[in-house]
């Protein structure tokens, strides 16, 4: 169907052909990742993300769109100094996900 | 052979001991083998140097033999211990004491290699043997009959642990039960034996040393022979480098599996939990299970309340800080953004205050901390009030010692460029790594309920007293790890009344929201609080204080009562 508008070609992310084994490992050993609601107070407290780009709730979108090079570069930002861990309403172990994505 | 001297059933015995002397020898060997070129010259140095070498004496007696930290702990289990270790390590003694005066020994004419021999098995049996003076009859019966009370307190325990104020044992499989049993009955077949003379019970008394001889490397009672080893090493003042070898393996033969680590964990709340233990992380340790152990290491709040009450003072958390850090990462860490920071704190202050990362979710602390300075007149500055850079710890926890070098550079470097002279931090978990890890020459670094105590004695700060009840959690990382028990409660008492918790200082309950551990749920940890906050209000205090803003948070969703900084209640008193 064409609208008449599209994104740029290398925004696409086709769905069916992405590499999701990172999400998917993620979600068989923290099941607690289906649960985000991306509130974003993760990435609004983020020590990390005072001086760079990280953000978990985009760290997670990226991985969940098989984005996982981006992924990977992001998260060697992170600090680990569990801030997003502590203010997550959802109680989503956020520090034992980012270490889990590292191993 | 002579009839006074031998008889086969010596045998199993010689048998035994010769394996277990030979096993222990080999084991010390691979021990120090194992350490570090330059751990080595250490311990080495350390058997020479005198303040060592008497804090040596001093413990191998206090612990190994009068077992003072048991005793401490609790009084029954204390006497039981001592009974049995202690009493048997009498019995040796005076027999090898007694041997010169023995009749008809001394006139039997053996000599050399027999004699030696002889020497090795006689004291255990001598009474079938030989005569004995009336003194040495009494002191060897008494010391057995003190052994067989000990053992009968230890069967009671089996059945009821709460006799000696315990609620949780360890739970051993079959070789530790089995050698258990055999401990349980030397000394009974050793008394009958003595009193009757019958051959089988000869046999069986020594059968039975055998059984505990062989098995004893292999069991929990290797901690007999290796705690003196372990004591040697800690003095020289040793780090466990590696979670199985070197000095965390003399460490690991060194834990008696007594469990009392299983009550003290504030993980215990949960009996699912209760496997997490120090006591079973060793023993997964010396079972070579090594994905059961990394598991425990990486469940571990690291709150040091295991090291705190171990009649061993095994350092189980630096052992699993050691697993961890033997973890590979795939991915490493990348904080080279780090160099382009620049300070937003102006210099030419004496006091720099750090909030660090915790600090800035509970902004009160740092708003109490401000008013608290300002009415002292100080000349301050915050290093981090745009939010700063995390001080490494949290990264030092999750075994990327590395990586936090990078903070840890970064932040030296700004604190330097400030020229102050003092350093204050609300936060106890980066107190710790400021204190270990940090080369701040000529800046002291006090944690605030240090500061704040120190500027009310010299007369800086003016506050009220009223009469509202605290009471003090004592957070993990400033009571446990550097004993700063005093300064808060000095604060406190200044200001209004202090009532005691249930636990209290080294036995203080961790608030479960330590950022030790990784796996535990939310879940988990909200029991883990809702235990600490029931210990806290043991005497109905109006308000819970703590000096931690990872406590202040976690407590302030299970607490039925306001739960408030140090610094929040000296700053409502000015």
């Amino acid at each position: 169907m064409d609208f008449g508008f599209c994104l740029s070609p290398s925004s696409h992310v086709k769905m069916d052909s992405i590499d999701l084994t990172t999400f998917n490992r993620l979600k068989e050993t923290n099941p607690d990742v289906n649960t985000c609601i991306a509130c974003g107070s993760c990435t609004s407290t983020c020590t990390a993300g005072n001086f760079t780009e990280m953000s978990f709730r985009r760290l997670l979108l990226m991985l969940q769109r098989g984005k996982e090079d981006e992924a990977k570069k992001m998260i060697q930002r992170c600090m680990l100094c569990g801030k997003c861990t502590l203010v997550c309403p959802r109680g989503i172990n956020i520090r034992k996900i980012l270490l889990d994505i590292t191993r | 052979m002579n009839q006074y001297i031998f008889h086969p059933f010596v045998l199993p015995f010689v048998l035994g001991m010769a394996f277990v002397l030979t096993y222990c020898l080999v084991g010390l060997f691979r021990i120090i083998g194992q350490l570090p070129k330059d751990d080595r010259k250490k311990f080495w140095r350390s058997l020479v140097t005198p303040k060592t070498a008497w804090a040596n004496i001093r413990d191998l007696f206090g612990d190994c033999l009068f077992h003072v930290k048991i005793w401490k702990r609790n009084p029954i289990l204390g006497y039981m211990h001592s009974a049995i270790a202690f009493g048997w390590f009498m019995i040796i003694v005076i027999g090898h004491v007694m041997l010169f005066t023995l009749k008809p020994l001394q006139d039997v004419d053996v000599h050399g290699f027999a004699r030696t021999f002889t020497n090795f098995y006689y004291p255990i049996f001598y009474k079938h043997f030989a005569e004995e003076t009336p003194v040495f009859a009494f002191l060897m019966d008494f010391f057995l009959i003190v052994i067989i009370t000990g053992i009968f307190i230890a069967v009671v325990k089996k059945i009821y642990s709460g006799v000696v104020g315990v609620k949780r044992v360890t739970k051993f499989g079959f070789a530790d039960n089995m050698i258990r049993f055999a401990l349980w009955t030397i000394f009974p077949f050793r008394l009958i034996a003595e009193k009757t003379n019958i051959m089988a019970f000869w046999w069986l008394y020594s059968i039975d040393l055998m059984i505990f001889m062989c098995m004893l490397p292999f069991t929990r009672y290797m901690h007999i022979p290796t705690e003196a080893l372990f004591i040697l090493l800690k003095h020289a003042g040793l780090k466990p480098r590696e979670p199985r070898k070197g000095y965390a393996l003399a460490q690991i033969y060194s834990c008696p599996s007594c469990g009392l680590c299983i009550d003290a964990c504030p993980m215990s709340v949960n009996d699912k939990n209760s496997g997490n233990t120090s006591a079973y992380f060793m023993k997964k340790l010396r079972n070579a299970d090594d994905a059961e152990a990394k598991r425990i290491a990486e469940t571990c709040m690291q709150c040091g309340k295991c090291v705190a009450v171990c009649p061993v003072s095994i350092e189980s958390c630096d052992i699993k800080m050691s697993q961890r850090e033997a973890t590979p990462y795939i991915i490493n860490s990348d904080h080279s953004y780090l160099e382009n920071v620049e300070s937003s704190s102006s210099v030419n202050s004496t006091v720099l205050y750090f909030a660090g990362c915790m600090t800035q979710l509970t902004p009160k602390i740092m708003r109490s901390m401000k008013k608290i300075m300002e009415a002292a007149g100080e000349n301050y500055e915050f290093l981090d009030k745009d939010g700063g850079i995390c001080c490494g710890r949290p990264m030092m926890l999750s075994g990327k010692k590395s990586e936090a070098q990078a903070m840890i550079d970064k932040n030296t470097e700004l604190i330097k460029k400030s020229g102050a002279k003092k350093l204050v931090l609300s936060c106890p978990i980066c107190y710790k790594v400021f204190k270990e890890e940090y080369k701040l020459e000529g800046i002291e670094i006090q944690h605030h309920t240090q500061y704040i105590n120190e500027l009310i004695k010299n007369g800086k700060l003016k506050v009220s007293k009223g009469d509202v009840n605290y009471v003090y959690h004592d957070p993990c990382e400033l009571g446990r790890a550097f004993g700063v028990y005093d300064e808060p409660r000095e604060v406190l008492e200044n200001v209004g009344n202090l009532r005691k918790a249930k636990s209290e200082k080294e036995l203080s309950i961790c608030c479960g929201g330590s950022l030790g551990s990784f796996n535990l749920t939310q879940q988990e940890r909200d029991e883990i609080t809702a235990n600490s906050v029931d210990d806290l209000m043991y005497n109905h205090p109006d308000e819970i204080v703590t000096a931690c803003p990872l406590c202040l948070k976690t407590f302030s969703k299970k607490s039925p009562v306001q739960v408030k900084d140090i610094s929040e209640i000296v700053s409502e008193k000015i």
